[in-house]
């Protein structure tokens, strides 16, 4: 790639986006950091009590059990929606009718808004009344996700696959399309097997959109509230729940703003340390 | 090494073509001898592009038959025909090195490693990539790159033909020509066969031996630069070669002799056998037309100068002739007259060459 | 193996479409049925709940006053940020990466921690129950979402397609309109199509935000959960009518996402 030119004015192009987005993330950042350095016990009346909300929150077992939880469901998520979503794109018909209905059908699960889809899924995977619950324990598999922790993780999983797979895969396949037809037929001309033009140029021109997925999912998935919260609530007991319905519960739960305001600021770094982690794999090998 | 015979090609990109205009090809019947150095020229949508394709096989043609040498080709896959294709932007493998990128389709079809690598030097050093074969083939410049693309299908031994489809387009105007006379000092060292496609004639009729001109899916003229200049077969060659083109001036034909606005023109062909309601022109090119003290009555219009010579515009009612002269030469004033060089005047009917 | 390849989304789409038969199931059912016994099909198939959406006006306001929001948000958001993504994909400028990196950073908070200060903010300027409120929120974790979706698809086109078109003649705007937005078409497909979807359903800014005069379908559809228990049917038929504006956007950029780019002639 050739080098960008140096251009100071190029600043003008990028201000309505700094003004709009900086006008709706500074005042409340804020607010958070206000709240997460002070006490409260309501009445409006606030105390500063400096770090004392960050100390407690580093070291409570209730915080790490929600990281280790939050993780371990983000690394699995991950780790299929990916691939998936890749392999779907890839196999995808490039032009034509059966592509239009691919694309439209692709991207119903994305549409339906997150309580939806909580309470599709609960439903449908209660044992005695749901289709999949009532399919799977005729089929002899005692499966119940109210009241088994493996379950609930497996039900909880499949729902986020199912929900967010499509946004890999319409990102991989638009980068897939932005390929200009040129190097595919220069391929053919030099005899590359399908795997070397995945390869040599499939991948790396979708670098730029794979990144994007992978961060995207990455830090929507480490945020995730409404459907899991929907579909189980947190439960069985607190097998299910992950760091942002720990979050609410604290907050809105108890009313302790302190320790949910400084949970919410180290939440908040948490992601932020892993994504620019993510992001400077990702774009290694970027000339610049 | 082979001839390319092509039979009847005509090819279409809509799938049930009614009209005349739904086809990109309408008829070609070529034939190319083996090393030599075509050029295939035309306006844009000529169909050029799309006849390229067809030879390299990346397309297959609606109907028409293609050989090389004597086996028919029609329905094989690039692989097969043995032919190298140099794209109009620069198609390099950005993730390997220049090294590799040559390597590269020598290693698809199974050559030992052993017969790479001095493959691999030999091309480079004659396309000066040499100092650059360990770089990341992401960081070269544009004619860099297409060197680049230009070695891929040099390093096969096995190449019949290559082609080029306006491989300049995106080089810096000061590096085409260095880029240019690379590949015909190239062609002349190697002899391959090399197809060149484009729109601009100065890189046709400097690279090419022979020049086919194409104009809307049909081929006009097959000829040499010189041929196409002195001798156009169709006023569409005429007007697109050369700097101005060629002059058209519609006429009457009264018993064998063309009359412009009531002055007898005489040309160096001549026919009595012209179809009724044909449209009849003269052409002329500007380096043929004269002041003279009688002939045409024009006006002067418009002086250009071009360096060493000036661009005459005159005009005689809405027509336009234009005529060199030397850059010394006194322009007359208003009024004039003009006449032609007879043997360089012909007769178009219906924009074919006359006779 | 070439043949076989269908069968991957193929699967794949059997997989999408089970819980999509299930919500529409669900919707031509009383909630009666849907709680009282598993019915693969409706057993007493109704339309009721359909009616009661399309006919009250609490609820296909709904519809049409997020379906505004959202409208305004995308065309702003891709609006504005072309120009950005191609500030950042064509120039280095102080601060560049920074600015990149930051731009992404504002989709790393949950929208929890901004519903109370975008309350108050929103309030003082006057904005409160408007769909402009909305909108506006929206750009917040939309605008990056496009600048870096569109940024990718840029630097996926060579610099040289503008230099040549400079060298050409070519005003800036005619090359920009003409040759560079068409290359990048399946970015600004896929970018549009995702500014929408975030917006439509985002649900607690939109519900923070709004009263009455701007209120969106996902806030009305929370209204099912608290009156008379769950009222399912009600919920399943709002949720698969919210599905078709989305489908109709999607429809509609099908031609940019999987658009062939032919690099053309300049």
């Amino acid at each position: 790639m050739s080098a960008r030119t140096v251009n100071q004015k190029a600043w003008w192009l990028v201000l309505p986006v700094v003004v709009l987005v900086g006008f709706n993330a500074i005042v409340p950042l804020m607010t958070v950091v206000n709240y997460s350095v002070q006490e409260t016990f309501g009445n409006n009346k606030f105390f500063f009590e400096g770090v004392k909300w960050f100390e407690m929150v580093i070291h409570s077992a209730r915080f790490h059990d929600a990281l280790k939880r939050q993780l371990l469901f983000t690394a699995i998520v991950l780790a299929i929606e990916v691939p998936l979503g890749v392999a779907v794109a890839l196999a995808m018909p490039r032009r034509g009718v059966w592509a239009s209905v691919c694309l439209v059908l692709m991207s119903m699960p994305l549409l339906i808004p997150w309580n939806v889809v909580g309470a599709i899924w609960n439903i449908f995977a209660l044992p005695d009344i749901g289709m999949l619950g009532w399919t799977l324990n005729r089929a002899g598999i005692d499966y119940n996700f109210t009241r088994q922790p493996v379950a609930a993780w497996a039900t909880l999983i499949a729902m986020d696959v199912w929900h967010w797979t499509s946004l890999v895969a319409l990102l991989a396949y638009a980068g897939l399309s932005a390929i200009p037809d040129a190097y595919y037929q220069a391929a053919k001309i030099d005899g590359a097997s399908a795997w070397a033009v995945f390869r040599h140029v499939q991948l790396p021109k979708m670098k730029h959109v794979l990144t994007i997925a992978v961060l995207l999912r990455f830090m929507d998935s480490f945020m995730i509230y409404t459907e899991p919260f929907v579909l189980t609530g947190g439960g069985p007991g607190n097998a299910t729940t992950l760091l942002s319905i720990d979050l609410v519960k604290i907050a809105l739960g108890q009313f302790d703003l302190g320790p949910a305001g400084a949970m919410s600021l180290i939440y908040f770094l948490i992601i932020l340390l892993l994504s620019w982690m993510f992001y400077r794999v990702m774009t290694l090998g970027e000339a610049e | 090494m082979a001839r390319i015979r092509i039979e009847h090609l005509r090819h279409s990109y809509v799938p049930r073509p009614a009209r005349e205009a739904d086809w990109a090809l309408k008829e070609v019947d070529l034939e190319w001898a083996d090393g030599g150095a075509y050029a295939l020229l035309g306006p844009s949508g000529c169909g050029k592009t799309t006849l390229l394709n067809i030879v390299s096989g990346l397309l297959r043609p609606t109907a028409g038959r293609i050989f090389f040498g004597d086996a028919d080709v029609t329905a094989s896959p690039p692989g097969e025909r043995n032919i190298a294709q140099v794209f109009q932007f620069p198609v390099v493998y950005d993730t390997m090195t220049v090294y590799d990128n040559l390597a590269f389709p020598l290693r698809n079809r199974g050559v030992p490693e052993a017969r790479v690598d001095p493959r691999v030097r030999e091309i480079a050093a004659l396309l000066d990539l040499a100092a650059m074969l360990p770089q990341r083939a992401a960081g070269l410049t544009a004619d860099g790159k297409q060197k680049i693309s230009l070695g891929r299908g040099l390093v096969r031994s096995d190449v019949n033909v290559i082609m080029f489809d306006e491989p300049l387009t995106v080089i810096d105007p000061h590096l085409k020509w260095r880029l240019r006379s690379k590949l015909k000092e190239l062609h002349q060292r190697i002899g391959i066969t090399m197809i060149y496609v484009t729109h601009d004639q100065t890189e046709a009729m400097t690279f090419a031996d022979q020049v086919v001109v194409m104009h809307e899916g049909t081929v006009v003229q097959v000829g040499t630069p010189v041929e196409l200049f002195e001798r156009p077969r169709h006023t569409f060659v005429g007007h697109f070669i050369g700097s101005p083109g060629m002059n058209i001036l519609p006429c009457r034909l009264e018993n064998g002799v063309a009359r412009f606005a009531g002055v007898a023109i005489p040309t160096a062909n001549a026919t009595t056998k012209t179809p009724n309601g044909a449209r009849t022109e003269i052409g002329v090119r500007p380096e043929f037309v004269r002041f003279a003290s009688a002939g045409i009555p024009v006006r002067v219009a418009a002086v250009s100068d071009a360096g060493r010579h000036q661009i005459v515009e005159t005009r005689h009612g809405d027509t336009v002739i234009r005529l060199l002269l030397d850059e010394r030469d006194q322009v007359p004033t208003v009024a004039a007259h003009v006449s032609f060089d007879t043997a360089f005047t012909r007769l178009y009917v219906d924009g074919w060459l006359a006779g | 193996m070439k043949r076989m390849t269908w069968l991957v989304p193929a699967l794949y789409i059997v997989f999408l479409m089970l819980p999509i038969y299930w919500l529409l199931c669900m919707s031509f059912k009383t909630t009666n049925e849907i709680l009282g016994q598993f019915t693969p099909w409706p057993q007493n198939f109704t339309l009721e709940n359909y009616r009661k959406i399309l006919t009250d006006s609490t609820w296909y306001m709904g519809y049409v006053n997020s379906l505004i929001y959202v409208v305004i948000n995308t065309v702003m958001s891709v609006a504005v940020a072309l120009p950005a993504a191609y500030a950042f994909s064509r120039y280095r400028f102080l601060g560049d990466k920074h600015l990149f990196f930051w731009l992404l950073s504002n989709r790393m908070a949950p929208a929890a921690v901004f519903a109370l200060p975008f309350f108050q903010l929103y309030s003082a300027i006057g904005l409160f129950d408007t769909h402009i409120a909305v909108a506006l929120a929206h750009c917040l974790f939309n605008v990056p979402l496009a600048v870096w979706i569109l940024e990718g698809f840029m630097s996926g086109v060579p610099k040289e397609l503008d230099e040549l078109a400079f060298i050409d003649g070519y005003p800036f705007w005619k090359f920009f309109v003409k040759i560079f937005l068409p290359a990048i078409a399946a970015g600004i497909g896929v970018a549009a199509f995702f500014c929408f979807m975030f917006s439509w359903v985002e649900l607690l800014l939109a519900k923070t935000l709004t009263s009455v005069a701007a209120k969106p379908i996902a806030a009305t559809m929370t209204r099912t959960a608290s009156a008379s228990g769950y009222e399912l049917g009600l919920l399943a038929a709002a949720g698969a009518l919210t599905i078709v504006p989305g489908a109709f956007v999607i429809y509609f950029v099908r031609n940019y996402i999987a658009k062939g780019f032919s690099l053309g002639r300049v």
